[in-house]
């Protein structure tokens, strides 16, 4: 199916008989969307350009469409005015972690739900269904309270910790739904071979999930890298912020009567969005079909 | 394991005890030893991460806490003041009502209320017009996915740098064709406003458009065909064939958008701050400012508390009434 998402489709539908109607709404279509590409590309546009403007071309009237200066060195000034590089290293550090967590606890747990049978299982797995359908809102403040007991606050245990434990009711259901598609008689050969279970897991079946790995490992990179609320409560100190809640610095800096350093800020977002969007092109079909799974089979 | 053979010899040791006492073989028995050692760490994490905080969230909620004492027991004022029934219910005349909740209830339901319909429309129109096999189809879907890959703080900041009042790049445009442009984000009036736009620009061409785009994929063609024989117009092959056969696709985009929508939190924190006066004042951000800004825990758990049925209730009125509108093609 991901396979398929990744190609345009064969030409269907709209007026395909009479091809007079079909050149007129195929035109239709280009033209919206052409609109729609403006729509979603130009705000990107414009923030690459605004980081190579010098302060003043940033608040230009009328806006500019281009720069007139290239300032490059906003970046180098960007990183000498914040702790660009440290914040980077911790958004890395904890996407890392979150990762690895992540991957190998849902491919175990995963494991479990697909080829065991046990009591409570099947209401096990509905309560993990349910859970991700229970808003985040309502255990923040509790594991607000037990990490600030552990002594964890400004660490990045809040962040990391969590993850080990079953690496998320999402994660696990997306590679139990892998596993369930493997075929049973890998397996089981290995099994009546006398293979203990953990050796079943190990050598059979950890090589045939690789995928499935991949494209968990690749979402939840991405929802790391991104995430804004957790940090934002867990890590206090500057040293400890990630990227998305250091950029709050530019929006707080102006003093009375000066403008943002929107140019410098506009840097930081490029350099801050520019890992994932490179990931997307690198990975691109190994994420989509994990969205995809995550959607047509559940 | 279907492997598992049925024996009923007696085997020694603890399995052996187990299995003569359960009535099941011992390979039963050590199937569901392991499989539930290999689901232990879940189920672990679902009692310390989960499960455990959704109780203590609900004992917290009857406290007074503000994290640093001991919780102090109030019962159920937490309650009363959040929803403010010391107007309605005489005998709470003395407890003070929050009268923010309901302004908070409102403005995140103004949100999700014109978010989900257009985002889940606008996402289903993008992944329409990416299944024509018109050329260039991965360089659209690539620039449509993109906002959604930007994190979301950084693209609130870059929409008030483009919806700046005086020297913005959006009020430049409008003020060239002869238009004087809204003050976005800073005027109560277009701050919600505002919002929505830029939650809709950073989401409409994300997994959404994602997963239609294979739901689309995988209505079988010989439909079309059909339809086509019958003289069926374009648009009715699509309310009449494309639609229901996506209609799971459509719930399963509407409920987690839904529970998206209201969860809204970083466009208000980070571009309004949930201002002006309160235009975009949503529940998330309610919270948020009571629990991790007052430090006031209880209240914050009862808060979280209204939340969480309002949500669940939403989402549980949506599947009872999919069922009247969600085809699933397999019979099911």
């Amino acid at each position: 199916m991901a396979e398929v998402a990744l190609r345009g489709a064969p030409e269907r539908g709209f007026g395909r008989s009479m091809s007079q109607q079909r050149r007129m709404s195929r035109t239709v279509m280009y033209t919206i969307v052409f609109f729609l590409l403006v729509l979603f590309g130009f705000p990107l546009y414009y923030m690459l350009i605004a980081s190579l403007m010098t302060q003043a071309e940033s608040y230009a009237w009328p806006p500019l469409l281009y720069p007139k200066s290239w300032v490059f060195g906003n970046y180098p000034e960007m990183l000498s005015r914040v702790p660009f590089l440290q914040w980077f290293w911790n958004t890395a550090v904890i996407a890392f972690f979150q990762v690895i967590g992540a991957t190998a606890s849902s491919t175990v747990v995963a494991y479990g739900f697909a080829r065991f049978r046990f009591p409570g299982r099947n209401i096990l797995f509905l309560i993990t269904l349910g859970t991700m359908m229970f808003p985040g809102q309502i255990t923040l403040i509790p594991q607000f309270i037990m990490f600030h007991r552990l002594g964890w606050l400004n660490t990045f245990y809040p962040l990391i910790v969590p993850g080990f434990f079953g690496g998320g009711a999402f994660n696990i259901f997306l590679m139990r739904q892998f596993i369930m598609q493997l075929p049973r008689e890998f397996d089981e050969a290995a099994l009546i071979d006398g293979a203990s279970y953990l050796r079943t897991f190990v050598s059979v079946l950890l090589p045939l999930v690789k995928p499935a790995v991949a494209t968990v490992a690749i979402i939840v990179f991405m929802g790391s890298w991104n995430l804004f609320m957790e940090p934002l409560i867990y890590l206090t100190s500057n040293k400890h912020f990630t990227l998305a809640v250091g950029l709050r610095f530019w929006d707080a800096q102006p003093a009375a009567g000066e403008l943002t350093l929107t140019h410098l800020m506009m840097a930081m977002c490029v350099l801050t969005a520019a890992p994932c969007i490179l990931l997307f092109f690198a990975a691109q079909r190994v994420f989509v079909r994990g969205i995809v799974m995550s959607g047509i089979k559940g | 394991m279907t492997v598992a053979v049925r024996e009923r010899t007696v085997t020694p040791g603890l399995a052996g005890a187990l299995s003569r006492v359960l009535k099941r073989s011992p390979t039963e028995i050590r199937e569901a030893t392991w499989g539930i050692v290999f689901v232990s760490p879940w189920i672990l994490g679902l009692m310390m991460f989960t499960l455990g905080p959704i109780l203590a969230s609900l004992y917290f909620s009857l406290t007074e806490f503000d994290i640093l004492g001991v919780p102090r027991y109030v019962g159920g004022e937490n309650y009363i003041t959040a929803l403010n029934l010391g107007n309605v219910i005489p005998a709470f005349a003395e407890i003070k009502g929050d009268r923010l909740t309901y302004t908070a209830i409102g403005k995140t339901l103004v949100y999700a209320g014109v978010t989900v319909p257009i985002g889940t429309a606008g996402s289903l129109l993008l992944a329409v017009l990416l299944n024509q096999g018109l050329r260039g189809t991965y360089l659209y879907r690539t620039v449509f996915f993109i906002p959604h890959l930007i994190p979301s703080i950084a693209s609130v900041y870059l929409w008030k740098f483009l919806m700046h009042p005086r020297i913005g790049f959006i009020n430049s445009m409008l003020d060239s064709i002869g238009v004087t442009g809204p003050g976005w984000l800073n005027d109560p009036k277009s701050a919600m406003a505002s919002v929505i736009i830029i939650g809709l620009w950073s989401s409409i061409g994300g997994n959404r458009m994602l997963i239609f785009l294979a739901g689309l994929q995988g209505v079988p063609q010989e439909l079309y065909e059909a339809a086509e024989l019958d003289g069926a117009s374009s648009w009715h092959r699509f309310w009449h064939v494309t639609l229901p056969m996506i209609s799971p696709t459509v719930l399963f985009n509407v409920i987690l958008g839904v529970i998206g929508a209201l969860g809204v939190f970083t466009v208000a924190f980070a571009g309004t701050k949930g201002g002006p006066s309160y235009a975009t004042w949503f529940f998330a951000l309610h919270i948020y400012r009571q629990a991790f800004e007052y430090f006031r825990m209880g209240y914050g758990s009862a808060l979280a508390w209204i939340y969480a049925v309002g949500v669940l209730l939403f989402t549980w009125v949506q599947l009872r009434a999919s069922r009247s509108w969600v085809f699933y093609a397999g019979g099911n």
